[in-house]
């Protein structure tokens, strides 16, 4: 292991951690500016977290155990997911352990436990959450699967910085097949995270509601953990479509720290891009009924497949 | 020097004893106590030194004996080669679990007497036993008959009950078809010289078009076993009817030696399969992957939902075998080998997560007695031992890292990934599109976990008699132990896994498995393409930050919890009736997947006095498919029924008759 390699994946992962909920507040604010309304501060997420772990817990008398286990293992699942992905540099030690389709059993890992969680207390709204999470999850998993292997069969690997890397380093080419893969990719983008034509984090004890019906019970230092992890989450799935789409500007390897070094902004240029495209298409759409929302995941899934096929029949 | 001299001398040793435990269950048929402290853990034993012998003998040279036993001239031939020992081992391993578990759960004698019941339970496992060793068609069909037979005994233990006695001839009769099926493909495959042995059907010769009958009706056989959709019927019916040590005995051990038959007549028997075999099974095995998952997800009885998983499983064992015969039907014999890593290294997986849950049900069957999930809740408090080891499997069972079933479904889709190389145009395009199907399996498998897990372990409990659940005893534990130990293992050690598998594969595909220079703890499964998947390294580093994490909490944030009620929206009183129902969570599937089922709804109106909502989901297939079959047969058995006169002088006259025409059809 050299040590350019345990750099970036150290710098990745303390990025990750400290910009996540950077990133939610920008895409706050941005939404806020489009809206009319006057936007938040930029640092409210932090403020949020540093307040909840200073409370104390409140936990419903009949929670199991695995409910005060949960928020650490899906707090624990999207730091390590943080450190399969490769948002600056590519030579990261722990991808080899893991590749794309780990990373994405990785993240139905975290759903399944958050799911479990939100069913462990027996309320109406727990159950509720968890049954439509699942719901979601089980088309959007399938299609962001479908997109990694797009990608895969471009560049003949799974691992995601080899990925990175070979669409990174080849000619601007158009692939007709990545087209219809980041457009898939955006929708899973949106329902995984809870955003708008799914979901609304905005809202709280609506009919409606997917992620928050599953935070209802927990409180304090759990629910901190927790939303530091849907703000991980949410930057996750950003880095996975910088990487896949736009890589230009990662760090190989090959120029050294210099590149590692340039990569940062660049990260930090495409975020801030990419938080404001974000804020943007919640704006102007409209929250789905959750009856639609398995259409607009299939179509979703069918994007990616017609990707995949589109990739087979013309080789690009 | 090897430590077993002959290890199918052994093995055949240690079937015997399994048939002489049996026996000694008669001795004393009434007693719980012998039969159950003593027998069952003796068959767990020799369950045990099965797996030793069979795992050890995994690179041996394959061996062949004859045994005196059977029919004048008609010897019963019996051999051990790589692919036998793998099942072996896979019977011994996953049936020492499912022994001591039973030793604890046959406690009271319901049914059928402990004694008889553990004659059948034992001469099922010796006769599964003689299916992987037999090396004739004889010796085939009469061990594969025992095992159909026994296990029918074993489902219909409770045959007080017509429902199960419904379920038992449901099973019976479908495994009949199959049999015969399995008999024409022997008769295909002797190819002219009429000797059944296996050794004779190696070397016949088969033209290209009975070779391929041959496969079919193999196909049709096993896949009847395996419960491959739209013969899957009878699965549904026998994993609920049966106790639960059979279940897992059927679903976990029974329906692979489906898969090692096919293996046996695909790649051993028959030897050349030609690729387009391979998309017939790959196309009934992507659908009954779906189907099997798409049912799992809205049923109501915890077995039953783990009867669908198993077709659902067996789905996807059969995509891999299709997807192997393709690759080493069109010459790339080294991706096949890929495919048949997938294909038994989830045998294997299957055996152990699918026991650990039926036996897990078992235990809640046996302490609740009740097997719907809509009565059940809870129990993660009641039973926590339970509760915890069927976390493990259930997790497994979806497809997460780092357990075991995660590494089966991805070895299969790096080798799906591989399928656009297939020098067939067209084919090689729709290939890749069966990771789709197989993508969306898995998401729904998952769902179908967090179903089952959930509404039956957390919550609160549905009904107040669930306070009176009891944990599982200790031989239960054992058994429970024994088989998630087996999941974790197999889900972080898979190259020790894979270089047992490396002799098996290489007989099968003919293949010379590329030597990956990877540390053993990273899977590597081909040098060429840059991907690997190192699960120990993903287990320690998510155990790490898990600990870091709580320790961070721990160090700089204050420990204070207060317990509360659980928040109700300022109403006051949320009972467990607002929980999700079982029909509730599967609702969305419903919906989604509506043109699967055959729905029945009843709506109330608003002025009913008495407003009732129920929903059935029934079967497309049993209502288009076997319905019609079943009315078939009985017109017909009704027209023929006037032969039936009962008088023993007219069945004389009809065979009298039956001379006369055959006489004169013969001179």
């Amino acid at each position: 292991m050299k040590p350019i390699e345990i750099i970036t994946q150290v710098l990745e992962l303390i990025a990750a951690l400290a910009a996540a909920p950077l990133f939610l507040g920008w895409i706050n604010q941005c939404r806020a500016w489009l809206q009319n309304r006057r936007a938040p501060s930029l640092w409210l997420p932090y403020r949020g977290i540093r307040k909840l772990f200073h409370k104390d817990a409140v936990i419903a008398e009949r929670a199991s155990p695995l409910f005060r286990m949960a928020p650490y293992i899906v707090f624990s699942a999207m730091v390590l997911a943080a450190a399969i992905i490769p948002s600056m540099g590519t030579e990261l030690p722990f991808t080899k352990a893991a590749d794309a389709i780990a990373l994405v059993g990785l993240l139905a890992m975290a759903r399944v436990f958050l799911s479990l969680a939100a069913m462990d207390i027996g309320t109406a709204f727990g159950t509720l959450g968890a049954r439509r999470e699942m719901m979601v999850g089980f088309l959007a998993e399938p299609a962001l699967l479908m997109v990694i292997f797009v990608a895969s069969l471009i560049s003949a690997t799974t691992a995601l910085p080899a990925i990175a890397e070979n669409l990174a380093t080849q000619h601007l080419g158009l692939y007709p097949s990545l087209a219809f893969t980041a457009v898939a990719f955006t929708m899973v983008l949106l329902a995984e995270n809870a955003r708008i034509p799914i979901d609304n984090p905005a809202t709280h004890l609506e009919l409606t509601m997917i992620h928050e019906a599953m935070m209802l019970e927990y409180s304090a230092r759990h629910l901190a953990l927790m939303e530091w992890a849907a703000a991980l989450k949410l930057f996750n799935y950003a880095c996975i479509g910088f990487a896949l789409f736009i890589p230009w500007g990662i760090s190989t390897g090959e120029g050294g720290p210099g590149t590692l070094l340039a990569s940062i902004p660049l990260l930090a240029v495409k975020l801030t891009v990419a938080g404001a495209g974000l804020a943007f298409i919640e704006t102007v759409s409209a929250k789905l009924r959750v009856f639609r929302a398995p259409e607009f995941l299939a179509a979703a899934f069918l994007f990616a497949v017609l990707g995949m096929l589109v990739h087979l029949l013309l080789g690009a | 020097m090897p430590l077993i001299q002959s290890p199918l001398s052994a093995c055949l040793g240690l079937i015997a004893l399994w048939g002489l435990i049996g026996l000694a269950g008669m001795l004393r048929p009434k007693s719980v106590g012998f039969v159950g402290r003593t027998l069952f853990p003796l068959g767990a034993l020799c369950g045990l030194a099965l797996a030793v012998v069979a795992g050890l003998s995994l690179a041996a040279p394959s061996e062949q004996i004859t045994l005196v036993i059977g029919l004048p001239d008609l010897p019963m031939h019996m051999r051990r080669d790589a692919l036998a020992s793998l099942f072996l081992l896979l019977l011994g391993a996953a049936s020492a679990g499912i022994s001591v578990f039973a030793a604890g759960y046959f406690r009271r004698g319901q049914g059928t007497a402990p004694g008889l019941l553990c004659l059948q339970y034992h001469v099922f496992l010796a006769s599964m036993g003689l299916v992987l060793l037999a090396n004739d068609a004889y010796a085939f069909m009469v061990a594969w008959e025992t095992m159909a037979l026994s296990s029918y005994f074993l489902v219909t233990t409770q045959h007080g009950l017509a429902e199960i006695r419904r379920a038992g001839f449901l099973y019976l009769l479908i495994a009949h078809v199959g049999a015969i099926a399995i008999l024409l493909s022997f008769g295909v495959m002797q190819g002219g010289s009429w000797q059944f042995t296996f050794d004779a059907m190696r070397g016949a010769h088969l033209a290209p078009q009975w070779a391929a009958t041959a496969f079919l009706l193999a196909l049709f056989g096993f896949g009847a076993k395996a419960g491959l959709v739209p013969l899957h019927v009878w699965l549904p019916e026998a994993h609920p009817a049966a106790p639960s040590p059979v279940s897992a005995l059927m679903s976990g051990v029974m329906l692979k030696t489906a898969v090692y038959g096919m293996l046996r007549v695909t790649f051993d028997l028959l030897g050349h399969p030609q690729w387009w075999w391979g998309l017939v099974a790959l196309t009934f095995g992507l659908f009954s992957a779906l189907y099997g998952v798409v049912f799992a997800a809205v049923q109501t009885d915890m077995k039953r939902l783990l009867a669908f998983s198993s077709i659902d499983n067996l789905g996807l064992i059969f995509t891999g075998l299709g997807l192997a015969i393709v690759f080493i039907g069109v010459g790339m014999p080294s991706l096949g080998a890929l495919a048949l890593i997938a294909l038994l290294y989830h045998s294997l997986n299957h055996a152990f997560m699918k026991s650990l849950l039926f036996l897990g049900t078992g235990a809640v069957l046996h302490s609740t007695g009740e097997r719907n999930l809509g009565r059940l809740g809870g129990l993660i408090h009641r039973m926590p031992w339970v509760a915890w080891l069927t976390l493990i499997g259930a997790l497994a069972m979806a497809g997460l890292p780092p357990l075991n079933g995660f590494v089966s479904e991805w070895l299969l889709l790096q080798a799906f990934l591989f399928s656009n190389e297939v020098p067939q145009p067209f084919i090689n395009m729709l290939l890749p599109l069966g990771a789709a199907i197989i993508a969306l399996a898995a998401a729904l498998a998952a769902y179908v976990m967090v179903k089952f897990f959930g509404v039956i372990f957390l919550g609160q409990p549905r009904e107040a008699n669930l306070s009176h659940a009891h944990d599982a005893g200790v031989l239960e534990r054992i058994g429970l132990v024994w088989l998630a130990l087996g999941c974790f293992a197999l889900g972080l050690l898979p190259t020790y896994v894979i270089g047992a598998l490396r002799s098996v594969v290489e007989q099968l595909s003919g293949a010379e498995l590329p030597s990956a220079h990877a540390p053993w703890w990273l899977l590597v499964p081909l040098p060429q393409r840059r991907a690997s998947y190192s699960p120990v390294v993903f287990f320690l580093a998510m155990a790490a930050v898990v600990m870091i994490t709580m320790f961070a909490v721990r160090l700089f944030y204050h420990q204070r919890v207060r317990r509360a009620p659980p928040w109700d929206c300022g109403f006051g009183g949320l009972t467990a009736r607002m929980q999700d129902s079982a029909e509730g969570f599967g609702q969305p599937i419903r919906h989604i997947f509506s043109p699967f089922f055959a729905l029945k709804r009843e709506l109330p109106s608003p002025f009913d006095h008495a407003p009732r909502y129920a929903v059935s989901v029934g079967d497309r297939i049993w209502l288009a498919l076997y319905l019609p079959l079943g009315t078939l047969v009985r017109r017909v058995a009704d027209t023929v029924v006037w032969l039936q006169q009962g008088r023993i002088s007219t069945y004389l006259l009809y065979s009298f008759i039956t001379l006369v025409v055959m006489l004169g059809l013969v001179v």
